[in-house]
């Protein structure tokens, strides 16, 4: 395949809607890529951030393709590659920030640090860290929908890595058992922490689980944000349809450690310099210009303005208090 | 009519899906089959398939599935079909379900079923009492009825609360415990223990089967003079500490009963309360009396001697007064 076919984007040819949409994307991934560089390459490095910091650069188009696929009453799981989740279901990048620095503004008011946010109003459950234990409680939570009467679907979000869980498989099996409407996104970055794939699944693609449970399984291109987005909408058509599960296996790279503390020295050089090349970003952003959807400032513009409300976010989430220690105790149950 | 321990707790379910549409059952073998224990014997046919969910060998699932479910605003009654198996479960339990409210602020309705403890022959993997696991868990709420009137009554305020509640039947009593019960609607507040027998000169604190345990050795101590009060906890997270130490004041002296081995039960917790807060009032140290710290044997005089006894309790609380 030759360089310029594998940087292509699978978008229809003919300018709109996809101008709009790709706006769209590119808005997003902006935001979920400029406000995990500030709070893993700044933030965290002054010291401002205590504790894990695990970020999605090289994945956006995973959580922005299929985030923008979904229903808003859709429930969704994100894991914790898919910030940019929380900002299409309108969480704002300052609660965010707080989140990340133990403040009252975040989305858990320091109970929780990190990526562990969820918002039910928002139809967002947070995770937890033994990864893949989201996949059974999605598989629940496409149970309620269905008891419900409700036509939407549950979507759970986990890497290669959690594949590996009996969680996943339980839940899977499950929600194909009762053909419950769950689409499950896997970002397949290749690593689990510093563990090679081929170390962590005999079988080559997450993809190849899928028939095990009678369940459709397609593999796309996880740096294509239009592929991402395209294969979410005939996951989610198929779930709505009442047919069950679906499964996506998205083939991105996680170009970063496995957390801000882990450099990441276990993968090897040249697959770096390879992914960088497959900028899920970079791509959008070249795609645009050739197709005329943006002027040649207008990126610029965005990114200016994105980066200009990130600053004002972050000087917000420094002002938002600690938690009172006189709140340790509460909210462990109901308050009566 | 009198109604055993088995048909209160079926009563109490089957009343909760006949009041509240967003009550469901979900587990193994509950459907056609009706349980393991037949608890929920005939639910299929009253509540259809969409309320009465046989799952997959899948313990993970069932209770992932009920905590999703329970977020989504349903209030799922899922049955572990023996409480061994709950580790099977245990992640989903303590890491999912126990901490949602307190970290992101979001409620899980969920009651976990499971017949619990010995005295049958089921050997390692069918005889377990497992309490302590949840009991150390801040989020959870640990309830184990002794009486049927209690059964009912707790498994229907287990249903209707908005936190995880891990409601561990004792198999033993099933269909040993008969009494006569309301027909209708009540409620057995959670977190509320009971005295199940008044007394002066000691208290047992305990719960579950052992109850009667505490009851035949009550009997026996008071031809002896010695008149024994039995607090029956009921549930044991979050503890009902008022009740405990009202009545270890009264009679100052104390033995802690439970039926799961000795070391890092619950019984170390109640002692250590009673030591720090009502100290002045003993007369004599705390007492445990608990089974041994080894897997439950199988074989029935293996497993006799594993489990407390009357005997026991009755030798304890001799040395007690005599201290």
């Amino acid at each position: 395949m030759a360089a310029a076919d594998t940087m292509k984007l699978a978008v229809a040819d003919g300018p709109d809607p996809d101008a709009a949409l790709a706006w769209r994307f590119l808005h997003y991934m902006f935001l979920m890529r400029e406000v995990e560089e500030r709070i893993e390459r700044k933030l965290y490095r002054q010291g401002k951030i205590v504790g894990g910091v695990y970020s999605g650069r090289g994945q956006e188009a995973i959580s922005v393709g299929a985030g923008l696929a979904t229903h808003p009453e859709d429930v969704l799981f994100p894991c914790h590659r898919d910030m940019a989740l929380y900002f299409i279901r309108g969480v704002q990048p300052r609660q965010v920030f707080a989140q990340y620095m133990g403040r009252v503004g975040g989305l858990t008011r320091g109970r929780d640090a990190n990526m562990h946010m969820g918002d039910l109003r928002l139809k967002l459950v947070s995770i937890v860290s033994a990864i893949g234990a989201s996949v059974p409680v999605a598989a629940g939570a496409a149970l309620a929908l269905k008891y419900q009467g409700s036509r939407h679907v549950a979507w759970v979000f986990f890497g290669d890595g959690a594949t590996s869980r009996g969680d996943w498989h339980e839940g899977v099996n499950f929600a194909t058992v009762q053909k419950l409407p769950l689409v499950l996104m896997c970002n397949n970055n290749q690593y689990a922490y510093s563990t090679p794939l081929e170390l962590q699944m005999a079988c080559a693609n997450v993809a190849d689980r899928g028939p095990a449970y009678a369940m459709p399984a397609e593999i796309v291109d996880g740096n294509d944000v239009f592929a991402v987005h395209e294969a979410a909408r005939r996951a989610a058509a198929h779930a709505r349809e009442g047919l069950g599960p679906y499964l996506i296996e998205c083939k991105t790279f996680r170009m970063t450690g496995h957390s801000a503390h882990d450099p990441g020295d276990y993968v090897p050089k040249h697959l770096w310099a390879e992914w960088a090349a497959k900028d899920p970003i970079l791509r959008l952003e070249q795609l645009m210009r050739e197709r005329g959807w943006a002027g040649p400032a207008e990126i610029d513009e965005l990114y200016a303005r994105l980066r200009r409300e990130i600053d004002e976010a972050i000087d917000w989430a420094e002002k938002s208090p600690y938690p009172d220690p006189s709140s340790l105790l509460d909210d462990v149950y109901e308050r009566r | 009519m009198p109604t055993t321990y088995l048909e209160a707790i079926r009563q109490g379910i089957w009343e909760e899906m006949e009041r509240d549409p967003s009550v469901f059952l979900i587990g193994e073998d509950i459907g056609v089959y009706g349980g393991a224990f037949k608890i929920t014997a005939g639910m299929l046919d009253r509540f259809g398939g969409r309320r009465v969910i046989d799952t997959p060998l899948s313990e993970a699932a069932v209770v992932g599935a009920a905590i999703g479910a329970g977020l989504m605003g349903l209030r799922p009654v899922a049955e572990m079909q023996f409480s061994d198996f709950i580790t099977c479960g245990f992640d989903q339990i303590v890491n999912f379900a126990a901490k949602c409210r307190y970290r992101w602020g979001a409620a899980v309705p969920m009651v976990i079923r499971a017949p619990s403890g010995a005295g049958i022959h089921g050997g390692p993997f069918h005889s377990q009492s497992p309490e302590a696991w949840f009991v150390h868990t801040p989020g959870l709420k640990v309830v184990m009825p002794a009486t049927a009137y209690d059964a009912k009554g707790l498994i229907k305020s287990a249903i209707r609360d908005n936190d995880p509640v891990i409601f561990l039947e004792h198999k033993a009593l099933y269909r040993r415990i008969k009494e006569e019960i309301p027909a209708g609607d009540y409620t057995v507040p959670l977190g509320q223990a009971r005295i199940f027998r008044d007394g002066a000169d000691l208290t047992i604190v305990t719960f579950g089967a052992m109850v009667y345990v505490a009851e035949e050795a009550a009997g026996t101590l008071e031809k002896e003079g010695i008149s024994a009060e039995i607090v029956d906890l009921r549930t044991l997270l979050p503890l009902d500490e008022e009740t405990i130490l009202a009545s270890v004041r009264k009679t100052s002296r104390a033995i802690v009963l439970h039926e799961a081995s000795l070391t890092g039960g619950v019984g170390g917790e109640i002692a250590a309360r009673i030591a720090e807060k009502a100290f002045d009032h003993l007369d004599a140290p705390v007492v445990r009396i608990a089974a041994a710290d080894t897997p439950v044997p199988y074989s029935p005089p293996l497993e006799e001697a594993f489990l407390p006894n009357a005997a026991r309790v009755i030798e304890k609380a001799r040395a007690l007064c005599r201290y």
